[in-house]
């Protein structure tokens, strides 16, 4: 009876709330119905055009100038976020000053407002003629229609991610650890560099990741801002709705399915060493 | 190091933390902080550390004013409750943090700083435990890392804000016990807050009893537990009875009873009687005593403590008695205090 017992709850945890079977059940079949069905068939269609065809249409100069941008200017405005979003982060948690309750909700914005909206709303200040673009062009710098302006779009959507994924994580970390490492002689700056960032590295790479999948994705935003000019600025996404609306279907696909996995692997080689670091550090758990 | 605490006072906001506080802190000296949550203890302590900045007063270190001086420039050591580990550090690398952060030119080499925190880890019984991160340890092991840390450094002064206030009964006890010899082999300076009585008695060199952001007593734990100064520390140090008695020549008297307890030199008047529970002699007949009837016995470890009923104005008094003597409820019991103090208000 108590080995039956045992062999029962092997795979369980003991939980005052019974239900491993039907929450594994209901999740699996809920991934299966919205992510798996329709990203099979995606594989599908792509795995129906053969290995030669889809080789070419994937390394058509075009296509990948497109993945380079979109990837690319992903990634920047990722890292720019991270910056900005952990300082931000850093006043929101650790100071009080009046307003402050309006900025933290301003940072969601970019979560609620219509992405083309953004867009619109950057391409107007920053175009030439525009507030801003008018005082960076005697500069030199072109900001709207160029990658450059891809990446200012990409920060904008991205922000709130770095901000919610880092702010808890900061207000977890005790002060004491900060007077610790003072009365050991440590100054502002390595107290910063040594203690307080590395301890927030795990976070701070979740929010990477999210801001950085978000952009790669990203459509709205850019195609305002980018100016779309084939080879230059325009986006993997974007490309794939100019060949759907060419009928082109397989090229459509091919793209699709080399995003699929270029994205899936670098979010799964982000999670796993956010992973590792978090169980490292006895994080959560 | 010797430290001096000279004429602190320390405000935060309107509210008065410490009030004109002095202590000398002999070098090498084992010293513990003790009183109740509110008594400006951890103050006093993060005042030392530079952690606070007096509102007035000054702190010298050896013959140095470090009021001026900032937590870094201090050198000192600081254990926190809460351990405060780097919890992205191994425990080597939490423990050589202090040195590493160095600036180049009084930094040890790395060979060096490796070798000195491998002995302290090693003086600290955590042999072997290098690799681990805080989240893969004790509570008790935790605090010996946050130890092993802050002596790296040689500092100064080894300053402890309620080191063993997180961990269980048993481990507390074993590292109180080896915070001593620790203390003993290595001889820094060492300041501990506490507000667990047991642990300043036993550990400490000299115990600071604080109340209300004042110091009510400095002594050492037989001075401090046998002869308290004040009503405070009577009442806050150990178990102890109070009665309103009436001095009248030489003589006290509880209501219209002599109670055979002589007090020669104190003026005539009402006066607070204290003494503790210990420090009695039980009586057979009564020709001075005070009396009372057992309401309670209860046995607490190796003696049994009586609480009697010794009527009208007074509420009951609790007496130890060895626990071979058996008593009954509602029996009479006659004793004396041996051992006493008057205080007046």
């Amino acid at each position: 009876m108590t080995e039956r017992t045992a062999s029962l709850w092997q795979f369980r945890q003991p939980s005052v709330i019974p239900g491993f079977g039907l929450a594994l059940g209901v999740t699996l079949s809920w991934l299966i119905l919205i992510i798996l069905i329709p990203l099979s068939g995606l594989a599908w269609r792509s795995s129906a055009l053969g290995w030669t065809t889809f080789w070419e249409l994937a390394t058509d100069q075009r296509t990948i100038n497109a993945l380079r941008i979109s990837f690319g200017t992903a990634f920047l405005a990722a890292l720019v976020n991270v910056v900005f979003g952990v300082i931000l982060a850093w006043v929101l948690v650790r100071y009080r000053f009046p307003g402050k309750r309006i900025i933290d909700a301003m940072v969601d914005l970019p979560f609620a407002l219509p992405t083309a909206v953004a867009g619109i709303a950057l391409t107007t200040l920053y175009a030439p003629n525009g507030w801003i673009g008018s005082l960076l062009t005697p500069l030199g710098i072109k900001v709207a229609f160029t990658p450059l302006g891809i990446v200012f779009a990409l920060v904008f959507v991205g922000l709130p991610f770095v901000v919610r994924t880092v702010q808890p994580i900061m207000e977890e970390i005790d002060k004491e650890v900060e007077e610790a490492a003072a009365t050991l002689g440590a100054n502002r700056f390595q107290t910063i560099s040594r203690v307080l960032l590395p301890g927030l590295a795990p976070a701070v790479l979740t929010g990477f990741a999210l801001a950085f999948a978000r952009g790669v994705g990203e459509y709205g935003s850019v195609i305002f801002i980018a100016g779309n000019l084939p080879y230059v600025s325009e986006i993997a996404p974007l490309l794939i709705v100019i060949r759907l609306e060419e009928f082109n279907y397989p090229a459509a696909t091919a793209i699709a399915a080399v995003m699929l996995v270029i994205s899936f692997a670098m979010l799964l080689i982000i999670n796993t060493i956010q992973a590792w670091s978090r169980r490292r550090y006895g994080y959560g758990a | 190091m010797e430290v001096r605490v000279q004429n602190i006072r320390k405000e935060f906001g309107r509210f008065p933390a410490l009030n004109d506080v002095s202590l000398d802190i002999r070098s090498g000296e084992l010293i513990a902080l003790l009183g109740p949550s509110g008594s400006g203890k951890t103050t006093l302590l993060r005042l030392i550390a530079g952690l606070e900045s007096p509102t007035e007063g000054t702190v010298y270190f050896g013959n140095e004013d470090a009021s001026r001086k900032t937590v870094q420039q201090r050198n000192i050591g600081f254990v926190f409750q809460h351990y405060a580990l780097f919890r992205h550090m191994t425990v080597l690398d939490n423990v050589s943090f202090g040195l590493t952060i160095r600036p180049a030119d009084r930094r040890p080499s790395k060979a060096d700083i490796r070798k000195r925190a491998l002995e302290l880890l090693d003086l600290v019984q955590l042999s072997g435990l290098e690799k681990r991160y805080p989240a893969q340890l004790s509570g008790g092991q935790r605090q010996r890392v946050a130890l092993a840390r802050a002596m790296a450094v040689e500092p100064n002064v080894l300053l402890l804000d309620e080191p063993f206030g997180a961990l269980d009964a048993q481990v507390r006890k074993e590292l109180r016990r080896w915070l001593r010899e620790i203390h003993d082999r290595t001889g820094h300076t060492t300041v501990f807050v506490t507000h667990d009585q047991d642990e300043a008695l036993e550990l400490a060199d000299r115990v600071v009893v604080m109340s209300k952001g004042q110091i009510e007593q400095i002594g050492t734990p037989d001075e401090i537990y046998d002869t308290p100064n004040s009503p405070f520390v009577f009442g806050f140090i150990g178990q102890s009875n109070i009665l309103a008695v009436r001095v009248e020549n030489g003589q006290l008297w509880l209501e219209d009873r002599s109670i055979g307890v002589s007090a020669p030199g104190e003026a005539d008047g009402p006066a607070q009687l204290y003494f503790r529970p210990h420090d009695i002699e039980l009586l057979d007949g009564c020709g001075g005593c005070i009396a009372g009837i057992v309401t309670v016995t209860r046995r607490v470890a190796g003696t049994r403590h009586v609480e009697l009923d010794i009527g009208a104005a007074n509420s009951t008094v609790e007496i130890e008695l060895p626990p071979e003597k058996v008593t009954s409820d509602r029996s009479r019991i006659a004793f004396r205090p041996t051992r006493w103090k008057l205080f007046r208000d």
